[in-house]
């Protein structure tokens, strides 16, 4: 730290630099504000983080990639939404003209970061089970609504695939379910009914926690807790390498605050506008 | 211990359709499909349980992709489809469905039924209007037939 502030001394232009940004953080409102919103931050701008893999990790393709997708927000409102939230996401139609494409489902998986990021909606329509993956910053998509913002028990909701139709039954029509400001987020405790087997995946092995009891054959059974690793949690090193290191989060989350911070200004303005609806006649 | 072991395949053999096989992945020879218009040899087929396998899929590499035209076994006959739902994993905006759906056509590319009950992806569009070409098969009748698109 001495050392590094001794060096800014010899140089003018970065010592002017330093005083701007200690200036700045007494503007700032107090540490633990700021650490508040790093953990908001985290959870509602996860794209943000770049993937851990070590070999993956490119710190000039990651800020180009943070400068894009800001980039990409300024024009179309990309809202806070999670696994289990129903969403609506309306996009151009290239295969008919002049056209959009609006499909309703529950997320049932998030994934990817940067400019990658993506997300899995799905819903039962006319009986048939429909998925449509998505590509968070697709310059194609015109408008992202969160029609219920909720989470459920599991971080993954692949498991809807095996569940009952009508655990994946969304109305098209569905209206915006508006929460009281500055209320968290609800959490559905809704325990989803599995269809018998034959299933996609082993879910016996996945320690499920939104999946109601279901009935496993004792080979089954035996096979799952002979291949369960529950030691896996307390393996700090492992934990550490899937994660981003809380440094590090700050220092990028630090660099974007300010353009976020604004982003969501707009979209409280614009929700203002929004607050009046037009009756509209029924029938 | 023993006597559970042994009894637990016969159960589950017991429980099991027998006629039909897995649904894969991939619709390739021997794929059971399933009819998704209002035809009235696919009804039957799909009411008796016995939905119709794949045996042809005209295309270079074997492997049916949406839009191709497939040969099916259906009731003892040949008839020719197109597929208009995967279970594969497709592009990203391109739905990907819960089953392999097929509509049956004709050899002008007349399809059996008069209507679709499931919704069909948009992409169809621009994939069945580049498959036709004057004097071959109008492969585009079918959107015509569609109820919904997704």
């Amino acid at each position: 730290m001495i050392v590094s502030t001794l060096k800014n001394v010899k140089l003018p232009n970065l010592y002017v630099r330093m005083l701007q940004r200690f200036a700045s953080q007494a503007n700032n409102p107090s540490p633990v504000d700021a650490n508040k919103s790093l953990s908001e931050f985290r959870k509602v701008y996860v794209e943000f983080l770049p993937d851990p893999t070590v070999e993956f990790r490119n710190p000039i393709r990651e800020k180009l990639e943070r400068l894009d997708m800001l980039a990409r927000r300024a024009h179309i409102d990309i809202p806070e939404f999670y696994v289990g939230s129903i969403l609506a996401v309306t996009s151009s139609d290239p295969h008919s003209l002049g056209k959009t494409n609006r499909f309703v489902g529950i997320c049932i998986k998030r994934e990817g970061c940067g400019l990658r990021a993506k997300f899995i909606l799905r819903n039962v329509i006319d009986h048939q089970g429909v998925e449509v993956l998505y590509e968070m910053y697709d310059p194609a998509l015109q408008k992202i609504e969160v029609l219920r913002l909720e989470k459920r028990l599991d971080d993954e909701l692949m498991y809807l695939r095996d569940a009952l139709p009508e655990y994946s039954t969304f109305d098209i029509n569905m209206e915006v379910e508006i929460l009281p400001e500055g209320s968290p987020v609800p959490v559905n405790p809704l325990k989803v009914v599995l269809k018998p087997k034959p299933w996609l995946e082993r879910w016996e092995r996945q320690n499920l926690k939104g999946v109601e009891e279901f009935e496993v054959s004792p080979r089954d059974r035996e096979r799952a807790e002979k291949v369960a690793t529950p030691w896996l949690k307390y393996d700090l090193m492992k934990n550490y390498m899937k994660t981003i290191p809380e440094e590090e989060q700050s220092e990028i989350f630090n660099e974007i605050q300010a353009q976020l911070q604004q982003l969501e200004l707009t979209r409280k303005k614009m929700k203002r506008k929004r607050s009046f609806v037009k009756p509209f006649k029924l029938g | 211990m023993i006597n559970t072991r042994s009894f637990f395949p016969v159960i589950n053999r017991l429980n099991r359709n027998i006629h039909t096989s897995n649904v894969q992945n991939e619709i390739q020879k021997q794929t059971r499909l399933r009819v998704v218009d209002n035809s009235e040899i696919g009804k039957r087929a799909m009411a008796e349980g016995r939905p119709p396998k794949c045996i042809h899929v005209y295309n270079k590499t074997g492997v049916g992709r949406l839009g191709d035209k497939v040969l099916v076994a259906i009731k003892g006959e040949k008839k020719k489809g197109v597929l208009v739902g995967l279970k594969q994993n497709q592009k990203t905006k391109v739905p990907k469905f819960d089953s392999n759906n097929l509509v049956l056509i004709d050899d002008g590319g007349t399809p059996l039924g008069t209507r679709i009950h499931v919704p069909i992806p948009t992409v169809l569009r621009t994939i069945l209007k580049e498959k036709t070409y004057a004097k071959g098969t109008d492969y585009t009748k079918l959107l015509g037939i569609a109820s919904k698109f997704v």
